[in-house]
């Protein structure tokens, strides 16, 4: 190689020298493999190695064919901002998990905003000017996307923050005319855009285009996650997952970086997929997800008729103790009453103590169980449950029919059969677990009063082979593993 | 490189994607979720060069505010990726 041609690439404005696009692609390659790693638990923490040393090789070659003047500014930046993302990471919760990820999401759009308009201001260093100096015409495009995803994506997500937080009630707000408005919002904002690229002069002078382009934005964000409630919450976080990796994407457009590219579509279509699997498992649309207020009115239908008093069987944690110890096969099914109460390390040594006594215990989740995809399984493996006692939906709903105990923990909608047979109930068509095929059902549940997020009454309560197990889902689990002893 | 190239860059990287996450097993979509969110944060780039090259004193503190963002993002995300998969043991471990 030309290491003196090299050399004084790196010096040059606009185009990256070779080397450095070659580093670009290197970096963006890992982060492909970083994604591959996690096919398996076991190759999981090499592929979040291999994401660091992408990154680290993006912000060295960054680093390297910049301008060194303010690099101790910048490493005081990194220092800032690393040490406040560890301290977080450390302290907190697995159980706040969708919330910190939901906060992460913001930041991502808020930098992509800020991006956006360093670019703006100094398009020379960026690389985006014609030979007059002005920026060029498909460059104000991508930097118009770019400011306008990071923006919806930064308001989106901390209205979900907040929602998820539980600092903002997770109900659906919805205003009169909502659709309308936000389509209007949409349509400004794109016509923004075309109006920015379209306009003749450069740089300041369309400043209040840019900066109208991002209030929009900021705007249209909010309004699109106020109407959409907590339950739905794993979609919109799987959303702006996607929408964060898109506005990474625009900037990588603009500044012609392979590596920003690459991860941008990875992250992209990794929101887009998880999005996708989440309405699946709820058998909706993704539209009418977004569309919101799934929620405010789920009782209002067959659900709601079906309210009367019906009796149901109650029984104690030793009768639940008792019937477990004696079955063979006992499956678990963890819901979001699980997470709130804390419940899983109790759960884990209750699990324990009947596998002593030569118990099969299996735990089986759902697609949408919790406030986001996977969150069931981060709190079993907190609770050091081995993983590979943990059941995907359709690998162990077959097994219900086979087995002594389904025991239900903060878990509703989930095992509704009306999502099987009832035609009216907004939950039609939603794939459940069969436990209705178990010889024996315990359902911990806090009191009969709340009936699930959709609204809906429950069968399951009501058959015979039922026994509620009414009391926080914690102390219920550690009566039970006191009565086990 | 020209549009188009990055443009079938782009393109063919959205295909990568979409097979490489449907082979992620649903037990590790939350750490999928918190590392794409690290990943992403590579948009770092554009704001290492907006303070880098500092040919406008706003873009420079933007820049700069924009690397403060992005590094949490990077180490939070890897730091809590790294916590949650240390959390996954099979059994008999």
């Amino acid at each position: 190689m030309d290491f003196s041609l090299l050399a004084a690439a790196a010096g040059g404005e606009g185009g990256a020298p070779a080397w450095a696009m070659l580093a670009y692609l290197v970096a963006g390659v890992f982060f492909i493999l970083a994604l591959r790693g996690l096919s398996s638990p076991a190759t999981s923490r090499a592929g979040n190695r291999y994401g660091m040393i992408g990154m680290a090789i993006a912000v060295a070659t960054t680093l390297v064919t910049h301008d060194l003047a303010n690099l101790v500014e910048i490493l005081i930046a990194v220092a800032i901002g690393g040490a406040i993302g560890v301290v977080v990471a450390r302290r907190i919760a697995m159980t706040a998990m969708p919330e910190l990820v939901a906060g992460f999401h913001s930041l991502v759009g808020l930098a992509a905003v800020v991006v956006g308009f360093g670019a703006w201001l100094d398009p020379k260093s960026f690389g985006i000017v014609d030979g007059a100096g002005q920026i060029l015409a498909v460059s104000r495009i991508e930097l118009g996307l770019g400011i306008a995803i990071g923006a919806i994506t930064f308001s989106g997500s901390v209205i979900a923050f907040l929602k998820l937080s539980g600092r903002m009630s997770g109900a659906p707000i919805l205003l009169p005319a909502r659709h309308v408005i936000n389509l209007g919002t949409l349509a400004a904002i794109l016509g923004l855009i075309a109006a920015y690229t379209l306009s003749p002069q450069g740089g300041a002078g369309e400043g209040w285009m840019v900066l109208a382009i991002a209030v929009l934005a900021f705007i249209i964000g909010f309004l699109l996650i106020i109407p959409i409630g907590g339950a739905d919450m794993p979609v919109v976080v799987s959303m702006l997952n996607s929408y964060s990796g898109w506005a990474a994407a625009a900037m990588g457009f603009t500044l012609q970086n392979t590596a920003m590219i690459i991860t941008g579509a990875l992250v992209g279509s990794s929101g887009a997929i998880l999005s996708y699997i989440m309405c699946r498992a709820m058998n909706r649309s993704f539209i009418s997800v977004i569309a919101g207020g799934f929620g405010a009115d789920g009782g209002a239908g067959a659900g709601g008729a079906a309210r009367e008093q019906r009796p149901y069987k109650q029984g104690s944690a030793e009768d639940a103790a008792y019937m477990l110890e004696q079955a063979e096969k006992v499956i678990i099914i963890p819901g979001y009453g699980m997470a709130v109460a804390q419940a899983q390390h109790a759960l884990r040594e209750m699990a324990d103590k009947l596998k002593e006594k030569g118990v099969e215990v299996k735990y089986a989740i759902h697609p949408v169980a919790g406030r986001m995809p996977g969150h069931m399984n981060v709190l079993l493996a907190e609770a050091s449950v081995p993983y590979d006692e943990v059941f995907e939906l359709e690998d162990i709903n077959s097994e219900f029919a086979q087995c002594d105990v389904a025991f239900i923990i903060g878990a509703n909608d989930v095992v509704n059969p009306a999502a099987k047979t009832d035609k009216s109930s907004p939950i039609y068509g939603m794939p459940v677990f069969d436990v209705d095929k178990a010889k024996q059902v315990f359902f911990i549940k806090r009191s009969m009063g709340g009936v699930g997020y959709a609204g809906v009454d429950n069968d399951v309560f009501y058959m015979n082979q039922t026994t509620m197990l009414l009391a926080d889902a914690k102390k219920m689990v550690e009566d039970i593993v006191k009565a086990l002893d | 490189m020209d549009f188009i190239s990055i443009l079938s860059i782009f393109v063919l990287a959205c295909f990568v994607g979409y097979y490489v996450v449907w082979s992620v097993t649903p037990a590790l979509h939350t750490p999928l979720m918190a590392v794409t969110n690290a990943i992403s944060s590579v948009i770092i780039v554009g704001a290492l060069i907006a303070s880098a090259e500092a040919a406008s004193p706003i873009a420079k503190y933007l820049g700069l505010f924009g690397v403060v963002l992005a590094s949490i993002n990077i180490f939070g995300g890897f730091a809590v990726t790294e916590r949650m998969l240390a959390m996954y043991k099979k059994k008999g471990k």
